[in-house]
């Protein structure tokens, strides 16, 4: 029956992994700025489209 | 693609100066040279993310010869060493994903930029850069070149360095892990049947439900004691008192209650509690960080200046460097930093930054110039009277109002509703103590923590932050940006309101000219411009910036006649340009509006008409507005305008006139002195004493990043006719307030009545206390959007 104190051990750990990644992430500046990163993540694909164009038409 | 405007900037093309440049149409030459440089780099990828999303490059030359002076550009930096230099600058031009991209692939432009990496809220970019390969003054070069010209101002010169403050985010995440544990952990107990299996575990869960508790009690929920304790001591009783109150009594009697084995305790709910209440936090914390609210003159002023010495050696120097006695060279459109006399000959000084004024001053050689202005046309020399510190704008600024810290001015409405709130809480809980003591010694003890612990006014001190936080968030879409929530409460208790008149009632667009007579060729046109080009008079100077660009023709027998008007001859015909009478019309007695007549070889062509420049909407603003307030117009200008705005503006509407901005302060102050609640809504710096000191102080600005005084919210120019419905909106806001104040009170009575009867048992609050907080929220979400939607 001590298994239950192993599950839960374990769920409360996987939480703490949770918060300590929440915490890093604020702690980068993750959440500074919400919009920059959700635009930029778009631009490479736009980026190589281009080029591809480019060579395309060489 | 848009035929008739530019395609880098998107604004409308005069068809004399169009470019045409790889099959496409520029404005400008410079909108074509920044074309010519993205397409050289590879970089047309500019025009794939928006429509037309570039500036015109401004004409920068010598501007920036002060980031060549190490010392200043060290003020800048925010990093230093050998081969790395980060600096953080401030673009305003930056609106759309065009610019992210552009600005974040500044390293294919030049060398020596490792990185750059734009904020886009905050409106900075920055950069990181090799100093061996590159220097400041090149990156900003090519900044502005681009169209990106950075604000570089005073402000930035003596900036802390401050720190981030996450640390709301981090009691949150906290919070949050504690509360979803414990909430899990709790399950068990509350669908208990009396399981051997869950009586088994019982004391471990409970436990480790405790010990998951602390961290939320101890940190997350620190800083309601922290401000419990603080108003206490000042004796002003706020709505923290009875939170932490409730807190502290919830935790220490769960904590009795499973030591002694009486039940599971109310971990979660506490939790809970924190969490929610720490999000409401952050709701009304989050408001515009790309606004400043706290302009001072610093945010104005250069960092630098060009002085000239007296061998006529020139050098950037530090504004504060300056003193009496130096002489200093102003470029166009420079700033000028310093009160002094002009040494050149003349030049105009646009002062709009000061009193809202668009309309040029005319300076001559020995004429006082003061700080403030900007200056145009040709570079000029000035010698300088007084040093920074001591010139009368910075003068202005350091009256007493803007020293006073405006936190605690004035009580929130949830403030001085937990005045009675508390004391009535602390009463009814000893009252009942005293009640059941005489029956049952156990029982009053568990009464008495019952109370304070379902009274705890969580929903009540969610209420102001999320109403005040969703109509925040719903006016500033409507582009009223108001400095925090307490702003609205002011706004909704204002009943006399100040306009300031120039800038503020009237626009400072240029683009108020009509055209009314017979239609005029181009060649007529040509004509009336070079003969406008010799006059001075205002009038002529706003007719001839109107009028699209022409060639350069001679004027023969060009004269100026004082007070009616100019004629000449151009290629053999005669142009008038004038009065009417001047030109040789009829006066006609209907239209009061400034006007310019024209006519060719005594031909009658038109008048141009000027319109008046009050801004669209204000009678009717004005109209609905005095209705419901005191209204009144402060100006700066003499009386000239007087018969123009008493027939435009209602009867009740008080005019003053000749107003200094020490005199528009004294104004205000008069008014409040006669218990009046006033919002003074301004413009240029000479109306930002008075803008402190009203209740509310709304800057008008047509551009909102970048120049408006300190004050509690700025409205967009565009926006000026809604001034009504904001006001409207404020006071619905505080309508929804009352009644969701209404509606926690029904549950704190419901969760008193389980309390006082000895009834409350870890699952009657798990309930209601969840469920009040989920209740309020949505409801005043609901009726404020509702309330947005009413005009």
């Amino acid at each position: 029956m001590s298994v239950i104190y192993l599950l839960i051990s374990i769920s409360i750990v996987v939480a703490l992994v949770f918060l300590y990644i929440f915490i890093r992430a604020v702690k980068s500046g993750q959440f500074d700025d919400d919009y920059t990163p959700s635009v930029r993540i778009l631009f490479d694909d736009e980026l190589k489209k281009d080029q591809n164009k480019s060579e395309k038409q060489n | 693609m848009n035929n008739t405007n530019c395609f880098h900037c998107g604004n409308d093309i005069v068809k004399v100066d169009e470019i045409v440049f790889d099959e496409r149409i520029f404005c400008c030459n410079g909108c074509k040279t920044v074309y010519e440089i993205f397409s050289l780099n590879d970089l047309t990828c500019y025009y794939d993310f928006e429509n037309a999303p570039g500036a015109t490059p401004q004409d920068i030359k010598g501007k920036y010869d002060f980031l060549e002076n190490e010392d200043i550009v060290s003020k800048l930096l925010e990093f230093d060493e050998d081969s790395i230099r980060i600096v953080s600058l401030y673009i305003p031009h930056v609106h759309c994903s065009s610019c992210i991209w552009i600005l974040e692939n500044l390293h294919k432009l030049q060398n020596g930029i490792t990185t750059s990496q734009v904020n886009f809220h905050s409106k900075k970019v920055r950069v990181t850069y090799n100093p061996i390969e590159t220097n400041l003054k090149e990156i900003v070069l090519l900044l502005s070149s681009i169209g990106y010209e950075p604000y570089i101002s005073l402000e930035n010169y003596d900036a802390k360095k401050e720190a981030v403050d996450r640390s709301l985010y981090y009691k949150i995440g906290v919070a949050f892990f504690c509360f979803g544990n414990i909430m899990l952990l709790s399950f068990p107990e509350y669908f208990e049947v009396g399981e051997f299996w869950i009586e088994q575990y019982k004391g471990f869960f409970r436990w480790l439900i405790f010990a998951l508790s602390l961290p939320a009690f101890f940190y997350s929920a620190w800083g309601y004691y922290v401000s419990a304790w603080k108003s206490i001591k000042s004796r002003m009783l706020n709505i923290d008192i009875p939170i932490a109150l409730g807190i502290v009594v919830m935790f220490v009697r769960s904590t009795v209650d499973i030591a002694f084995n009486y039940g599971q305790g109310f971990f979660d709910s506490m939790c809970g509690l924190i969490f929610f209440m720490l999000l409401g936090k952050l709701f009304q914390q989050k408001t515009y960080n790309f606004l400043s609210f706290e302009r001072d003159y610093k945010s104005y002023f250069p960092i630098a200046v060009t002085k000239i010495h007296s061998d006529g050696t020139e050098e950037a120097i530090q504004v504060y460097d300056v003193e009496k006695g130096d002489r200093l060279l102003i470029r166009n459109q420079e700033l000028i930093p310093v009160d002094g006399i002009l040494m050149s000959e003349s030049t105009r000084i646009d002062y709009s930054f000061v009193t809202g004024e668009a309309e040029p001053i005319e300076k001559k050689s020995g004429d006082k110039i003061f700080a403030g202005g900007k200056q145009l046309g040709k570079v000029i020399e000035m010698e300088v009277l007084h040093s920074v510190s001591q010139s009368y704008l910075t003068q202005l600024w350091s009256n007493d109002v803007f020293q006073k810290k405006v936190d605690q001015k004035y009580k929130t409405i949830t403030d001085s509703l937990s005045r009675y709130f508390t004391p009535a809480l602390l009463i009814l809980a000893f009252v009942s103590f005293g009640y059941w003591i005489f029956i049952d010694t156990s029982m009053a003890f568990n009464v008495f923590t019952a109370i304070l612990i379902v009274a705890c006014p969580c929903a009540l001190a969610l209420t102001a932050p999320f109403t005040l936080g969703n109509v925040l968030r719903i006016i500033g879409y409507k582009k009223l940006y108001l400095k925090n929530a307490t702003v609205i409460e002011q706004l909704a208790k204002v009943d006399t309101i100040v306009f300031d008149k120039t800038g503020t009632i009237t626009s400072n667009k240029k683009s108020a000219i009509e055209f009314f007579g017979t239609p005029i060729s181009e060649t007529e046109l040509i004509l009336v411009k070079n003969i406008l080009r010799g006059s001075n008079h205002p009038l002529s100077r706003r007719l001839y910036e109107f009028l699209p660009q022409t060639g350069i023709k001679k004027v023969e027998h060009f004269e100026e006649i004082t007070g009616k008007g100019i004629s000449g001859t151009i290629d053999g015909k005669t142009v008038k340009v004038g009065s009417a009478e001047f030109v040789g019309k009829e006066k006609d007695n209907q239209i009061k509006q400034t006007s310019v007549h024209i006519s060719i070889d005594n031909n009658y062509l038109g008048n141009y008409v000027f319109d008046n420049q009050y801004r669209k909407g204000l009678e009717k603003l004005f109209f609905n507005l005095s209705k419901t307030h005191d209204v009144k117009v402060l100006s700066g200008d003499n009386e000239g305008e007087r018969e123009v705005l008493e027939r435009l503006l209602p009867k009740t509407t008080e005019l003053v006139f000749n107003q200094k901005p020490e005199q528009k302060l004294a104004f205000i102050e008069n008014l409040q002195r006669q218990g009046k609640n006033v919002l003074m809504i301004g413009d240029g710096l000479n109306d930002a004493g008075a803008l402190a000191q009203s209740n509310v102080g709304i800057s008008i600005t047509e551009n909102v990043n970048v120049f408006s005084p300190a004050c509690d919210g700025i409205l967009d120019a565009s926006q000026f006719p809604k001034i009504s419905y904001f006001l409207n909106f404020s006071k619905n806001a505080m309508r929804t307030i009352m009644m969701s104040f209404g509606l926690s009170l029904l549950y704190n009575v419901v969760g008193l009545s389980f309390a006082i009867t000895g009834n409350l048992s870890p699952i009657v609050a798990a309930i209601i206390m969840p469920l009040s907080t989920v209740t309020i929220i949505s409801f005043v979400t609901v009726i404020s959007n509702l309330f947005s939607k009413k005009d």
